[in-house]
C-alpha cells in the first residue's frame, strides 16, 4: 500500500516586504552570543495530507488552495512541493 | 422618508460590532446586524465591516473572513456601488477580498498599539467621508496589531494620484504604513477601508472626541440624497 502523499506548501513574505518578526529574532539571536547571523525570514510551513492518490486535478487545486488561501500574493510568495 | 438601514457584519470574533451599531443609530441611521454565515444582506443600504479578530485572526488577519457566506453578497452589492465601510479587522477583510487594493501587515515595532490617533481628511467625497473637510484634522482611537499598510510602488503612485487615499496618519507613523496611510478607497469610492475606530469616537463620555461620528453621519447624508435624487420628480 503506498502511503497517502503529503502536500508540503511553504509560504514567506516577499523579499521587499518588512518581516519585523525576523528582526526581532536576530536581536535574539545576540542574547544567545551568536553575533554571525545577519539575516533571518520567518514564514509558515503548511503540512497538506490527501485522502488517496494525487491526481493532477486535485494538485491544480492545491496551487489555488496556496494562491487564493494559504497565502495573500500581494505579501507573499508560496512553494509547493509533494512528499512521498 | 424611510430610514437608512446600514448592515452590521458580525463575524466570530469580532468585537466592535456593537460600538459600529451604535455609531449608525447616534448618526440617525438604523443599525442592521448582519452574520457572518448568512448570504443576506437583509435589504440594507450599506455594510460595515467591524474591527476584531475574525477566526481569531488565524492565518492571516481577515484571510478566513472573506470566505464567510456574506461576503459573497457584499462582494456584489460593493461591485454595483454599495457603501461599505471597513474599520480595522474590515479593513484587512476588504483588502483580502480584494476590494480594496494592498495588506495590512504586522506593525514594525512588533507592539499592539492602542492610543487617540490624529488622522488628517484627505478625501472627503466618499459616502463615509462627505462630513467632513479636506485637511481637517481629527483625533479617534487607534488601536492594532497589524496595521500598516503595504501595496507596492505602483500602486501606492495610483492611490495618491487618484486621491484615493482617505485618510493619513498625523506626527509619528504609528505601525510603518506605507506613506502615513490610515484608510483609502476604492477606484468608484464607495468602498472605504480605515485602520484606527471612528466608532469608538462618536460620544464624549467614552471617546476622544466625537469627531469619528462624521464617518456614520456622512453615510446617512449621501444616502438619503441618492433617495431624494431616485424618487424625486422625473424631468
Amino acid at each position: 500500500m503506498p502511503t497517502a502523499p503529503r502536500v508540503i506548501v511553504e509560504v514567506m513574505l516577499k523579499p521587499e516586504i518588512l518581516d519585523p518578526q525576523g528582526r526581532a529574532i536576530i536581536g535574539a539571536l545576540g542574547r544567545l552570543g551568536i553575533t554571525d547571523v545577519v539575516d533571518v525570514r520567518q514564514g509558515k510551513r503548511f503540512e497538506i495530507t490527501l485522502d488517496g492518490a494525487l491526481a493532477d486535478a486535485s494538485l491544480d487545486d492545491l496551487h489555488r488552495v496556496a494562491a487564493e488561501l494559504l497565502s495573500n500574493p500581494v505579501i507573499e510568495d508560496y512553494e509547493l512541493r509533494i512528499e512521498a | 422618508m424611510t430610514t437608512v438601514r446600514v448592515g452590521v457584519v458580525s463575524f466570530p470574533g469580532s468585537l466592535d460590532d456593537q460600538d459600529a451599531a451604535r455609531a449608525v443609530s447616534l448618526a440617525g441611521a438604523e443599525p442592521v446586524r448582519l452574520w457572518h454565515a448568512d448570504a443576506d444582506l437583509r435589504s440594507v443600504d450599506a455594510v460595515i465591516l467591524p474591527g476584531g479578530f475574525s477566526y481569531g485572526d488565524y492565518l492571516r488577519c481577515g484571510a478566513i473572513a472573506k470566505f464567510a457566506p456574506v461576503m459573497g453578497a457584499l462582494v456584489d452589492a460593493a461591485n454595483d456601488g454599495m457603501p461599505v465601510l471597513g474599520i480595522c479587522n474590515g479593513f484587512q477583510i476588504l483588502c483580502e477580498s480584494g476590494l480594496l487594493p494592498g495588506a495590512l501587515t504586522r506593525n514594525d515595532h512588533l507592539h499592539f498599539i492602542c492610543r487617540d490617533q490624529p488622522l488628517i481628511i484627505e478625501n472627503a467625497s466618499t459616502p463615509w467621508t462627505q462630513s467632513f473637510e479636506i485637511g481637517e484634522t481629527i483625533v479617534v482611537p487607534l488601536k492594532n496589531g497589524e496595521g500598516g499598510y503595504v501595496a507596492d510602488e505602483s500602486t501606492l503612485d495610483m492611490l495618491e494620484a487618484e486621491g484615493r487615499i482617505i485618510a493619513r496618519y498625523v506626527g509619528a507613523n504609528p505601525n510603518g504604513s506605507r506613506r502615513n496611510i490610515a484608510g483609502i478607497t476604492n477606484a468608484r469610492g464607495n468602498v472605504v477601508g480605515l485602520m484606527p475606530h471612528p466608532e469608538h469616537a462618536v460620544e464624549d463620555l467614552t471617546g476622544p472626541s466625537t469627531d469619528g461620528l462624521g464617518f456614520f453621519t456622512s453615510a446617512l447624508s449621501a444616502l438619503t440624497r441618492d433617495r431624494l435624487t431616485t424618487v424625486g420628480p422625473a424631468n
